[in-house]
C-alpha cells in the first residue's frame, strides 16, 4: 500500500501518456475498465445482431434465412457471445473502474497482470469468430459448432475445425477470467485505504470479491472438460464416449459444476450495483447490509453444489435428484432475503425516478418472476416436463437481461458522469428504460407460454401452433435490439458533451455506502488518489 | 416529469390489456401445459399448477408492495426518508423472519414434489416394455415382449399443415391402461424422447439406458419431438404415440407381425430382383432414411454432407464393395451411421443399387441381397 502511494507521487509530473501507447500499453485500471466497457459494448452489437437472426429465423414456421446448422451455430455464438463477451467483461470495466476508487486504492494490486487479462480478450473474439467462419472456409471444415453454448458431446466430437477454434477461445476466455479474477480479490484484500475494513465496504465490492472467487474456483473445471473435448476429437481419447469406456454424462457435470455457479458470476455485479443505486435514489441507507453480504456468500456457496438441476433428465439416483432439488430450491431463500433487502431499502425511502433507478425497480420485479419460475424448474417432476422448452429459455433470458444486463445499464447511467465528467441526457434515458423493458417483456414472456405448450429450444423450425407466440416474440425482439441504438446514442452524446457533472451528481449518493469514488472530481484524474484517504 | 411517466404506464397497460384480449380470441393460444392423459402427468400437472399458484401469489405480494411504495415514497411527494428505519425492530428480525417464510414456503413445495418424485422413479412390473433409440433422425422403437419394430420417420408437410413437424409416417402404438415401460438410448448422440402428455422426459443417452413410463388413460393421437440438441436434423425428429384400447391394441399387433413375417421373407429369398423394381424400393428406403443429409438430388450439405451424385465411390465401379462396406458399417468420425443392424439385406441392397444409378450416376451395377449378405 505505502508502496504503491509513494510510487505514485514519484510519477506525478509525467501525466497520462499519449496516443495508442496509453491504450495499448495501459496499466491505468480507469483506461482499462474503459476498454473493457467498449469491448463489451462492441460484443452486445455482436451477439444481438446473432439474437436479430435467430428472431427473424423463427418470426414464422419454415426455414427462411439460412441452414440449420447455422442456425445452431448462431444460437451457441449468441449464448458464448454474450456471457463471455458482454456481460463478463462489462462487469469487469465496471470493477476495474471503481473498485479502487471505492476502496481508496491508487490502483489494481496487479496492473500489468491487468493490461494482459483485458487483451486476452480480442484475441478469444477473434477465435471466436473464426470458429463461425472456419467451416465455411476450410474445404475440409465439417459441421460448424451447432450443439448450443453446453457444447455436449457427442454431439461436439462430430463437429468440424470451429469446434477447436471455440475451445481455444474458451481457454483465452478461461484465461483473461481468472487473471482479473485474481487481480480484484488481491487489491479488495491488500489495498483498501486505512480505516476501510471488509464490512465497510461498499455491497459492489462485496459482490465483486464473492463472484471472483467464483470465477477462480470454477473456471478451471471448464477449461479442464473442453481439454478432455479436445483430446476425445484428435487424441483418440474416450473421455465421453461409452463405446470406449467413457460416459457422456461425465461432460455435463464437468461443464454445469463451471456453468451453474457462472449463473452467480453474470448476476452478482449486477447484484452489487442494485446495493448503490437503490440507496441513492431512496435518500436512505441500505436495508440489511450485513444480511445482503452473508446472502451473497450464501448464495456463492450454494450455488457451487446444486449444478446437477440442469440435468435432472439424464437418470440420477432418487436420493441424488432429491438433494439437487431441495439445495436448487433453498437458492430462493438468499435471493429472497436481497428482494427483500432492496424493496424494504424502498419503505419509507424518498424515491426519485432517474434512468438507474427506473431499471433497478424494474430488476427487482422481473429477477422475482426470473426467481418464481427458477423455483418450478427447480421442482424435479415438472422440469422433466419443462426441461429443454422454450419455457427454460423465456426464465434465463428473465434472470439474465433483468438480473445482469439491466444491472450494467443501471451501473453505467449511475456512473457514467463520473466516468466522462458530463451529465447524460436523462429524458433519452428514460426513454431508453420504457422502450428496453417493454420490449423485453414483449419479447420473452410469450415464451413462457409456447414453452408450456411443448416448443423445444433450440430449434430452426416450428409446427404452427406455436406460430402466433413467436411473432410477438420477434417484433418484441427487434424493437429490443433497436433500442440499443438509442444507448449507443447516449453513450456517444455523454462523452463528447453534455451538462457538466459535480463531483457528487447524485442528491443521495453516499447514504448508507461509504464509496470514496464521490469524493474525486468526475471525470476523476488519471492517478485517482495520491494520498491515501483515511475512513474513520 | 409525472404526466409524461403517467402516459407511459397508461401505454404499458393498454398494451397488456390487448395482448390478453387478442389471446383470448384465438384458440391457438396454448399457454398452459399440456392436458395430461396419463396417471403420471396428471401428478406432475397437478404439482406443476400447485408452484405456479404459489409464485403468482409471491408476484402479486412483490408487485404490489412495490406499487405501494412507489405511490407512498417518492420524492415528488415530500416523503421524508426514514434514516433509522433499519435500526427499528424489524430491520433487527427481517432477515431472520423472511427466510423462515420462504423456508417454510419451500418445504411444502418440496415434500410435494418428492413424492411425485418417488411415483416416476418406481420400478413396478410393466405390462408392456418398449425400447425407443434415437437417432440423427428419427426414433425407433423395438417392442421388448414382441417381435416389432417400429422406424419412425417425419412426415414431410407444407409449413401450412397444422400437422407440420408434428406427424410421422410409422407412430408407436400403446395400449391404454397398461403399464408401460420405456427403456431409453440412442445409437448416436443425445436425444430426449419427449412427449408431455403421456411420459416426464429422460435423455436418451449412447450406451446408457434411462428409464421411465406411462399408464396412458386416454384413448388418442400424442405428439412430442426430440428436446435435445441433436443437430442439423433436431427440428425434424417428432415423436409420434397412438393410444388404442387393448383389444384393438392386441390386434394391431398380430397384423403387424404378419407384415414384418412378410417382409422378412421376401427379403431373405434367394430371389434375383430387377433393375426397376430394385431402384423403386431404393427410392423408398433412401427417401426414408437417407434424405434427411444427403438431399434429395444427391448433392448432400457442402462441408457438412458429401454429395453421392458423381462421387468417387458411388459413381465408380471398382468401388462398389467400399459402397457396401459404408452403408452396412458406417464411417467412424462422421455422423453416417451403420445401417446393417438397421436394414434388412434387400433394402440395403436396394438403396446403394439406387444411388450408383440415379442423380447421373453410372457406375450401373445392380445389387442383390446376397451380395449384402456376404458383406456384412
Amino acid at each position: 500500500m505505502s508502496v504503491a502511494t509513494t510510487h505514485d507521487h514519484h510519477h506525478d509530473h509525467h501525466g497520462p501518456p499519449r496516443g495508442w501507447q496509453r491504450w495499448v500499453y495501459s496499466t491505468n485500471h480507469k483506461d482499462i475498465g474503459t476498454m473493457y466497457l467498449f469491448f463489451a459494448l462492441f460484443m452486445l452489437f455482436f451477439g444481438g445482431a446473432m439474437a436479430m437472426y435467430i428472431r427473424a429465423e423463427l418470426f414464422m414456421p419454415g426455414v427462411q434465412l439460412a441452414s440449420p446448422d447455422f442456425y445452431n451455430n448462431m444460437v451457441t455464438d449468441h449464448a458464448l457471445v454474450m456471457v463471455f463477451g458482454m456481460v463478463m467483461p462489462a462487469a469487469a470495466g465496471m470493477a476495474n473502474w471503481m473498485i479502487p476508487m471505492m476502496i481508496g486504492a491508487p490502483d489494481m494490486a496487479l496492473p500489468r497482470l491487468n493490461n494482459l487479462s483485458f487483451w486476452l480478450l480480442p484475441a478469444a473474439a477473434i477465435l471466436l469468430m473464426l470458429s463461425i467462419v472456419a467451416p465455411y472456409i476450410f474445404p475440409d471444415g465439417g459441421t460448424p459448432v451447432n450443439t448450443g453454448w453446453t457444447l455436449l458431446p457427442p454431439l461436439s466430437v462430430q463437429n468440424g475445425i470451429g469446434m477447436d477454434f471455440t475451445i481455444f477461445a474458451i481457454h483465452t476466455l478461461g484465461v483473461s477470467s481468472i487473471l482479473a479474477s485474481i487481480n480484484i480479490v488481491t487489491t479488495i484484500l491488500n489495498m483498501r485505504a486505512p480505516g476501510m475494513t471488509m464490512m465497510k465496504m461498499p455491497l459492489f465490492v462485496w459482490a465483486w470479491f464473492f463472484t471472483a472467487l467464483l470465477l477462480i474456483a470454477v473456471m478451471p473445471v471448464l477449461a479442464g472438460a473442453v481439454t478432455m473435448l479436445l483430446f476425445d476429437r484428435h487424441f483418440g481419447t474416450s473421455f465421453f464416449d461409452a463405446a470406449g469406456g467413457g460416459d457422456p454424462i461425465l461432460f455435463q457435470h464437468l461443464f454445469w459444476f463451471f456453468g451453474h455457479p457462472e449463473v452467480y458470476v453474470l448476476l452478482l455485479p449486477s447484484i452489487g450495483v442494485l446495493g448503490l443505486v437503490i440507496p441513492t435514489f431512496a435518500r436512505k441507507p441500505l436495508f440489511g447490509y450485513k444480511a445482503l453480504v452473508y446472502g451473497m456468500g450464501i448464495l456463492a456457496a450454494l450455488g457451487m453444489v446444486v449444478w446437477a438441476h440442469h440435468q435432472y433428465t439424464i437418470g440420477m439416483s432418487l436420493v441424488a435428484t432429491n438433494y439437487f432439488m431441495i439445495g436448487t430450491i433453498l437458492i430462493s431463500i438468499p435471493v429472497g432475503l436481497m428482494l427483500m433487502n432492496f424493496i424494504f431499502t424502498m419503505w419509507r425511502g424518498s424515491m426519485t425516478f432517474e434512468t438507474p433507478m427506473l431499471f433497478g425497480i424494474a430488476i427487482i420485479l422481473m429477477f422475482s418472476f426470473a426467481g418464481v419460475t427458477g423455483v418450478m424448474l427447480a421442482v424435479v417432476p415438472a422440469d422433466m416436463q419443462y426441461h429443454d422448452t422454450m419455457f427454460v429459455v423465456a426464465h434465463f433470458h428473465y434472470a439474465l437481461i433483468p438480473g445482469a444486463v439491466f444491472g450494467l445499464y443501471a451501473g453505467v447511467f449511475y456512473w457514467l458522469p463520473k466516468w466522462t465528467g458530463h451529465m447524460y441526457n436523462e429524458r433519452l434515458g428514460q426513454i431508453f428504460f420504457w422502450w428496453t423493458t417493454i420490449s423485453f417483456n414483449l419479447t420473452f414472456f410469450p415464451q413462457h407460454f409456447s414453452g408450456l405448450a411443448g416448443m423445444p429450444r433450440r430449434i430452426v423450425d416450428y409446427s404452427i401452433q406455436y406460430t402466433e407466440f413467436n411473432m410477438i416474440s420477434s417484433i418484441g425482439g427487434f424493437l429490443f435490439g433497436l433500442s440499443h441504438l438509442l444507448f449507443l446514442f447516449i453513450i456517444i452524446q455523454t462523452i463528447r458533451g453534455g451538462a457538466k457533472a459535480p463531483a457528487k451528481p447524485w442528491e443521495g449518493s453516499q447514504i448508507g455506502t461509504p464509496g470514496l469514488e464521490w469524493t474525486l472530481p468526475s471525470p476523476p484524474p488519471f492517478h485517482s488518489f495520491t494520498e491515501a484517504p483515511v475512513i474513520k | 416529469m409525472l404526466p409524461r411517466r403517467d402516459k407511459c404506464l397508461s401505454a404499458l397497460f393498454i398494451t397488456g390489456v390487448t395482448c390478453l384480449f387478442s389471446s383470448m380470441a384465438h384458440a391457438a393460444y396454448e399457454y398452459n401445459l399440456t392436458p395430461p392423459a396419463s396417471t403420471l402427468t396428471q401428478e406432475i400437472f397437478d404439482l406443476h399448477m400447485l408452484t405456479t399458484i404459489v409464485g403468482t401469489i409471491i408476484m402479486a405480494l412483490v408487485t404490489g408492495m412495490i406499487i405501494y411504495a412507489l405511490i407512498n415514497f417518492r420524492h415528488a411527494k415530500g416523503a421524508v426518508p426514514d434514516q433509522e428505519f433499519h435500526n427499528g425492530w424489524f430491520g433487527r428480525w427481517a432477515w431472520v423472519l423472511v427466510p423462515v417464510i420462504v423456508l417454510s414456503i419451500d418445504l411444502t413445495i418440496a415434500s410435494s414434489a418428492s413424492s411425485t418424485l418417488s411415483s416416476v422413479e418406481s420400478h413396478d412390473k410393466a405390462d408392456v416394455t418398449v425400447k425407443v433409440i434415437g437417432s440423427q433422425w428419427k426414433w425407433t422403437y423395438e417392442y421388448m415382449d414382441d417381435d416389432i419394430k417400429i422406424v419412425s420417420n417425419l412426415k414431410k408437410l407444407e409449413p401450412t399443415d397444422p400437422l407440420y413437424l408434428r406427424d410421422v409416417d410409422d407412430p408407436l402404438v400403446l395400449p391404454t391402461g397398461k403399464r408401460v415401460r420405456f427403456l431409453l438410448t440412442s445409437s448416436d448422440v443425445l436425444h430426449n424422447w419427449g412427449i408431455a402428455e403421456i411420459v416426464p422426459k429422460k435423455i436418451n443417452i449412447p450406451g446408457y439406458i434411462n428409464e421411465t413410463w406411462t399408464n396412458i388413460t386416454k384413448e388418442g393421437t400424442y405428439r412430442g419431438q426430440c428436446y435435445e440438441n441433436c443437430g442439423t436434423g433436431h427440428a425434424f425428429m417428432p415423436a409420434v404415440v397412438r393410444a388404442v384400447s387393448p383389444t384393438e391394441y392386441e390386434q394391431w399387433k398380430v397384423t403387424r407381425k404378419a407384415q414384418q413375417a412378410q417382409a422378412a421373407a421376401e427379403a431373405s429369398a434367394d430371389k434375383v430382383w430387377a433393375k426397376a423394381e430394385l431402384m423403386a424400393k431404393g427410392e423408398a428406403v433412401y427417401t426414408k432414411n437417407c434424405l434427411a443429409c444427403h438431399q434429395a438430388n444427391g448433392q448432400g450439405l457442402p462441408g457438412v454432407f458429401p454429395a453421392l451424385a458423381g462421387s468417387k465411390i458411388a459413381n465408380n465401379s471398382a468401388a462398389l464393395a467400399e459402397h457396401i462396406a459404408i452403408v452396412v458399417k458406417g464411417k467412424a468420425g462422421t455422423a453416417m451411421a451403420a445401417w446393417g443392424p438397421q436394414l434388412n439385406d434387400l433394402d440395403i441392397a436396394a438403396v446403394v443399387t439406387y444411388e450408383r444409378n440415379a442423380w447421373g450416376n453410372t457406375a450401373g451395377e445392380l445389387v442383390q441381397p446376397k451380395d449384402i449378405k456376404a458383406a456384412r
